[in-house]
Order: structure tokens, then sequence, then C-alpha cells
């Protein structure tokens, strides 16, 4: 570009050190760094979270948790339903969030696009800033009074009325919503800074129709957040006047609905479960391309599929709600508008397996993870078509089939392409590359774990073992005894993936400017690794 | 070294404000909760952590100002400066859409308010209410709710005056307009504060008052906010700042104050006067 502005110039001279250097970041690279650390950290205490869980349910009977609260059978009841929210909060936005949208989405979208930096870096900061005082918050509510005598906030990461309201009187309810504003506020800001970025920063040539597919799924992931966050925002601050200041959203007695409450929260939740997967979906359209050595199959299909996913995913929220009342009439359009988005999520999953038709396929480490993410995430998906049937969903309804489906597209989904991500691109963010065999036995000890975890879960919810309960009849004792088996292994896996990060830091290869060859043809691999402080002060030019 | 910055980017230098602003938000919200279950001395925990919070806002929007002063902005980045003031208003309209939402959720379909019946029958079985509902006597569209609505509309004209005189170099006219604009921003206010003060039902115990207040308390506070941003943007025209080219910060500040105005249009028309 033509003109350089002398104040611009001169601030760069010297990059920021020491604590200065993150704290006070206004770094994309920098800030990745920061979401991704953070990621792993909210993940391991998630994990840790449901490892508890399937220890209690290994056998029948309570005995795990009884342990926890001194024997007090009620509290390790409580105890369990805390254990539930808690997972289920900080996965989705301590864990997945940051590490995708935040970690990756920061380090890769500006560079992708051929950009400096974000468009707003000091907001980008505070985006991520805001993210610590949210998880201290949500934690502190597991140690304080949530319903009478009992700490934190037992109602599900969904917080259904009136469980929210009359349910739990205590603080804790009130540090869970306030956790979401703070978390829902750096989301938000995020989301206006990534569009921003993406649509202002481009490199000159680059139109939109040529950016790679990992910037169009955060584009559109940003959009669903900027549009879906604040429907939140409302429906949790109406939670927090109903509880504290008398106000009857949800009370009955006042003319209210609790009904409502689920509708707000639906009408964010589902944009947000595309939230969680469209940037694994742009991250493994990347690494098959790049280990097939294609171009990707039908890449104006692959973004428009998106678009329609993200539009579709707005107008077929009450599929959450098929046993709550809802009109037949009303369940009908909803079962049609959820069976179209398997289209377009179809569109993707055979694009995928067009690219790697005929090409000369690696099965490194990325690879591996995200073969396993397609074959996962389309039985999570062909299970997702099983339950958007109003019928059908009548008998499997809040059972462990729907916690087998939505683990199987986010945690054998979503999770696997962060790691997929995370073997591709931790040579470029380090400079020094993963080891190969260990990213691999990482890879199969976690994929024969997560799959014993819940696959089994799908029997258990058919034979209609209801979730989000501490026990359960003896009748489901063997799957469940499975299932927590492989909780044990992939708590192995989690060992072995935290050795192979401290094996790549400490004494990793040096990784060259592109260690995939020429199969990887984005912006990242024409960088050194790590990338300068600033890339691109002069800007690419895109054919 | 990198060598010479070949783009109109705007890279920045670390800065305090955002952790400063965080740990803030930490200190107000821990203040909040604990204020709102009466624990002694949160109140105090609270008001320090909004004024963090304040605090933020001022520092950082006064780095901005400086920096724009300074000529960081160039037009590719006044660009991206569009784009974010136009998605953080699209944030907004959905955030209104909740409340909206619950409104028209009770005002459509309102609910008999007998709790027996509605937990008896379910709420598909549940007798349908009237709305308003019984024993809430609303205001009168076409009293004070449409004079404020006068109000707003012409603070629209007033502010589009100052731009406009902005634009032709005519300081004075941009003074006067936005003087004008501010004034009649804090009559909304104020009319609406008498409102909220004589108004015949309480804030607690039915979903026509909690739907009423929220809504219109929400746009209450964003019609407070919007006229900070233009006496903010009135204080930098004393100072002398904006040009004819470039006064990005007025027109955000215009574009918030005819987004609370549009909202405002939907609270009259449906809540005043379709709900009465």
């Amino acid at each position: 570009m033509a003109d350089t502005i002398a104040t611009n110039a001169d601030h760069h001279e010297e990059h920021p050190t020491g604590w200065v250097r993150w704290v006070y970041s206004t770094n994309h690279k920098d800030i990745g760094t920061l979401y991704l650390i953070f990621a792993v950290f909210a993940g391991l205490v998630g994990g840790f979270f449901s490892f508890l869980m399937r220890w209690e349910l290994a056998e029948p009977g309570v005995q795990v948790l009884t342990a926890l609260t001194g024997d007090n059978a009620d509290a390790a009841y409580h105890l369990f339903n805390v254990l539930v929210t808690a997972h289920g909060l900080i996965m989705v936005f301590f864990m997945v969030m940051p590490a995708m949208i935040g970690g990756f989405g920061n380090w890769f979208v500006p560079i992708m696009i051929g950009a400096p930096d974000m468009a707003f870096p000091r907001m980008n900061n505070v985006s991520f800033w805001l993210l610590p005082p949210a998880f201290m918050l949500l934690f502190l509510s597991m140690f304080v009074e949530g319903p009478a005598g009992f700490n934190g906030v037992g109602g599900g990461w969904t917080m259904y009325a009136p469980l929210s309201t009359k349910g739990a009187p205590g603080p804790a309810v009130d540090l869970a919503i306030l956790s979401l504003h703070v978390a829902g506020a750096s989301s938000i800001l995020g989301a206006v800074n990534f569009i921003t970025t993406i649509f202002n920063m481009r490199a000159p040539g680059m139109t939109l129709h040529k950016m790679p597919l990992f910037a169009w799924a955060v584009l559109i992931t940003a959009f669903l957040l900027l549009l879906s966050l604040p429907v939140l925002a409302g429906a949790i601050t109406m939670l927090l006047t109903d509880r504290n200041f008398g106000t009857a959203f949800f009370d009955p007695a006042g003319g209210g609905d609790p009904i409502l409450f689920q509708h707000l929260f639906w009408f964010f939740g589902h944009p947000e479960v595309y939230i969680l997967i469209l940037p694994g979906f742009g991250i493994v359209s990347h690494i098959i391309s790049t280990f097939s050595r294609k171009p990707i199959f039908g890449y104006l299909g692959m973004v428009y599929a998106m678009v329609a996913i993200g539009f579709i995913g707005f107008i077929v929220w009450a599929h959450h709600m098929y046993t709550v009342g809802l009109d037949v009439d009303v369940k009908a359009y909803f079962v049609a508008a959820t069976m179209v988005i398997a289209v377009p999520t179809g569109v993707k999953i055979f694009s995928w397996i067009a690219t790697m038709w005929g090409g000369s396929i690696r099965f490194t480490t990325p690879m591996l993870f995200s073969i396993g993410f397609i074959a996962l995430f389309t039985i999570g998906g062909v299970t997702g078509v099983v339950l958007s049937n109003a019928g059908a969903d009548q008998a499997m309804h809040d059972t462990y089939y729907v916690v087998a489906h939505f683990h199987y597209v986010l945690s054998l989904g979503a999770v696997f392409a962060i790691f997929a991500g995370f073997y591709y691109w931790i040579g470029k963010m380090s400079g020094r590359q993963y080891p190969e065999l260990w990213g691999k036995i990482h890879f199969w000890v976690m994929f024969i774990g997560v799959n014993l975890i819940f696959f089994p879960q799908h029997f258990l919810g058919l034979q209609g073992m209801p979730r989000r309960y501490v026990d359960y009849p003896d009748q489901y004792e063997y799957y469940n005894y499975i299932s927590s088996v492989g909780a044990l292994i992939t708590l192995l896996s989690v060992v072995i993936f935290m050795f192979v990060v401290w094996r790549t830091l400490r004494a990793g290869e040096k990784c060259p400017d592109n260690p995939w060859g020429e199969g990887a043809t984005t912006l990242e691999w024409t960088l050194s690794s790590p990338p300068p402080f600033h890339q691109f002060n002069d800007l690419p030019r895109i054919k | 070294m990198a060598g010479a910055v070949n783009h109109d980017y705007h890279l920045l230098e670390p800065s305090r404000w955002p952790f400063v602003g965080s740990v803030s938000a930490f200190i107000m919200a821990l203040g909040a909760v604990f204020w709102m279950h009466d624990t002694p001395f949160m109140n105090f925990v609270f008001f320090a952590g909004f004024a963090g919070v304040l605090y933020t806002f001022y520092g950082w929007w006064s780095d901005v100002v400086m920096e724009a002063e300074r000529g960081d902005h160039t037009p590719t980045v006044q660009i991206g400066l569009r784009y974010g003031m136009i998605l953080f208003i699209a944030s907004e309209v959905m955030f209104f859409v909740a409340w909206f939402w619950a409104y028209f959720d009770a005002a459509l379909a309102p609910k008999a308010q007998e709790m027996g019946e509605w937990m008896m029958n379910g709420p598909a079985g549940a007798g349908y209410g009237v709305w308003p509902p019984e024993g809430i006597e609303t205001f009168d569209p076409w009293h004070i709710p449409f004079v404020n609505t006068l109000i707003l509309l012409l603070s629209g004209t007033t502010v589009t005056w100052a731009h406009h005189a902005l634009l032709e170099g005519d300081r004075d006219g941009l003074k006067k307009g936005l003087w004008l604009t501010v004034i009649l921003g804090a009559t909304f206010s104020g009319f609406q504060v008498f409102e909220y003060a004589v108004a015949p039902f309480g804030f607690a115990g039915s979903i026509y008052s909690a739907s009423f207040y929220m809504a219109t308390g929400f746009h209450g506070f964003h019609v407070f906010v919007g006229t900070l941003f233009l006496l903010v943007c009135l204080i930098r025209a004393y100072k002398g700042h904006f040009t004819t080219e470039q006064h990005f910060g007025f027109e955000a500040a215009a574009w918030y104050w005819h987004f609370v105005d549009v909202v405002w249009l939907f609270l009259f028309v449906s809540i005043y006067w379709w709900g009465q």
C-alpha cells in the first residue's frame, strides 16, 4: 500500500518483552497463544470433572462422590449435578471456543488473509482477558450456596427456569450468570474483531471467493456469535432479575412463562453448537487438502455449505424442546428444518472424501485426527438426524442417546479438530515439530478411549437410561462399566498429549517454513516458523 | 529488523486497558452478586469495580481519541472502525430482540394468571388471559410516550444538522446541533424518569411490568449512553477535534443515536400503543 504513516513505523522498532508482552499484548499471535494455554488449562479442569462423573458411574450405587462429601449422600447427588453443569459450561465456553476461535482463529486468520494483525488489536486482548475472570466466577460458584443447603449450580448448562430461579436461591447461580455475561461480552467483541478483520484486511487480490476455508469458517462463526450471544445475554439477565428483583419473566404466578427461557436459550444454544463445530470444519478442510496433496474438492460448495449451516442454524432451535408441549404443527416445522441441515453437512462430508479420492495421502497425526473427525462426526450427525424426529425424540429426549449424539459431534468432532489443528500448526506456532510416533500413539489411544466411552451410551439411551443422574438401576451396569473403562483410556491419552506438548516444546526438531510440502498452500507456510513478531510489513499479493 | 511498514493498518503498542478493565469487571461482577445477596460491604466492592470499569472506558477511549488526532486512523482503518460500530449495533439489536421476544411471548398469548390452573393443565391447556393483564392500568400512549417519540425524532434531525454542519466546515452549527441533541436526549430521559415515578404499576410480580420496565429501561440506559457519547463529541468539537474529512467518532455517535431512536419507535408502537 502506498502511504506509510510515520507514527506507525516509529512504534514498532522494539518489541515488548517480559510480562508486558503478554498481559498488555496487542499482538494476534501472542494473544492466540494465551488463548491456547487457557483452553488447555480449562480443558484439563473440565476433563477432570467428566472423569469424576465416569468414575462415579462405573458401578451402580453412589460410592465415589460420597467420599468427597463426607458420606453425605444428598450432597453427593447434588455434587454430581454440579459436575455435569460445570463440565458443560467449561468445555463449551472455556475450552472449545477459546481454542478454536481465540487460539487458532487469532493465530491464523490474519496470516491466512495476508494481514499484519487483527483489526482491533487492543480489543483483541480484552476478549482474552475477560475469560479468566469469567472462568473464576464460574469456578467460585461451585463453592458457594446454590440450592438451600448445597453448594454450586446443579441445573445443567442450560440453566432452565424454575430450577435456576426458585430452585436455587443461593448466589451460586448468580455467579454463573455473571460468568456467562463476561464470557459473552468477550466473544461478542471477538466476533466484531474477526468480521472486521476479514472484511477489511484481506491482502490485495484475495477476494472472498479466494479466501482459505478456515477464514471463511471463522467469519461465519463470528456472525453466529454476534447475533446469538446477545439473546443469551438478554435471557440470563431475565433470570437475574427474576431471581433478585422479583420480575416474573419465567414465573407463571405473575403471568410469565418458563418455556420462554427455553426459547431464548436455544435461540442462542443452537447457533452455539455450530459455533463450536464450524471452525473445526475449516481446520479439517485444510488438513485433508494438505495431506491428500490436492486442492479441496468443491471449494465454493464448501463455503456456501457453511453459510447455509450457519443460516439454518438460527431457525431450528425448538428441536431441543420437543417435550415441552409445543403445538404439533410447530414440531413438524422444526423437524423439517432440522433435517435440511443434513444436506449442506453432507456436502461437506462428501467433499472431504472426494478431496482424498485419488490423492497422494500421508497419514500424519493431523491427518489421522481429521479422518477420525470425519468418521466420528458423521456418526454424530446421523444420530442427530434420528433425534430431529419429534416422535422419536419423545422417547430419547434427555437419555444417554442424546449424550452420545452430542459428544460424537463435539467431543469426538470438535475436539478431534482441535487436536488436528494443534498437530498441524504446532511446528508453525512454536518453531518445533511434534514427535510423529508419539502423536500417532496419542491419536490411537484417544480414538479407542473416546469411542469406548460414547458408543455404548447409544445403547444405554435406547434402553432408557436418563442423563444427569448420579446413579442407575443394575440393568445399565454393563455398558456403563465399558464407558468408564473408556474414560480411563482417554485419561491416559491426555497424559500422552501432555507428554507430547512437553517433548515438542522441550526437544522438538526445528520446524522448517513449510514442513508439509506442496500440499500446504495457505500463507502461513510462506512465513518462518515461528513467524516474525509482525508479519507482512509488505502485504502479499494474491494472484 | 522487519524494516519499513508498507501498509495502512493500525498496529498498536501494548496497552494496559484490556487487563485493567477485565480485573475491574471481575471485581464488579463479584460485588454485584454478593451485594444482591446482602453480603456486608459488597456494595463497596461493586462500586470499586464499577469505578475501575469507568476508568478503563475513559483511559481506553482517551487513547483512541489521541491516536485519531495523531493520524493513526488512516482511511483503511476508518473503514474498519465503521465495520466495528455497525457490527456492535447489530449485536445490540439482537439484545433488544430478546426483550421484545419476552414481551410478545406474553402479549400475543397471555396466560391466565391463576398459577394453579397453569400447573394443572400445562401452558397449552391453561386458560388464556387478556393483555394487558387484569389489574394493569397502562399509560396513555398519546401523552408522555408520544411527546417522547417526537423528542427523539426531533433529536434525530438535530444530530443530522450537526453532521451536515460538520461536513461543510460550519463549526458553530456543529456545536449548536450537538447541544440541541444532547438537551433533547436529556429531556427524553427526564420524561422517562417522571413516567416511571408516576407509573400505576410496580416493578415486581407481573409479566407486564417485567417486560415493560426491562425493555424501556434498557432503552433508557442506551439513551443515557448515547447522550454521553454525543456529549463527548460536543466536548471534542469545542477542543477543535473532527475535520470535514475525518470525524468517525461523531458518525459513530450519530449512528448509535439513530439506533436508539429506532428501538424507541418499536417500543412505542408495540408496547405503548398496540399493547395499551
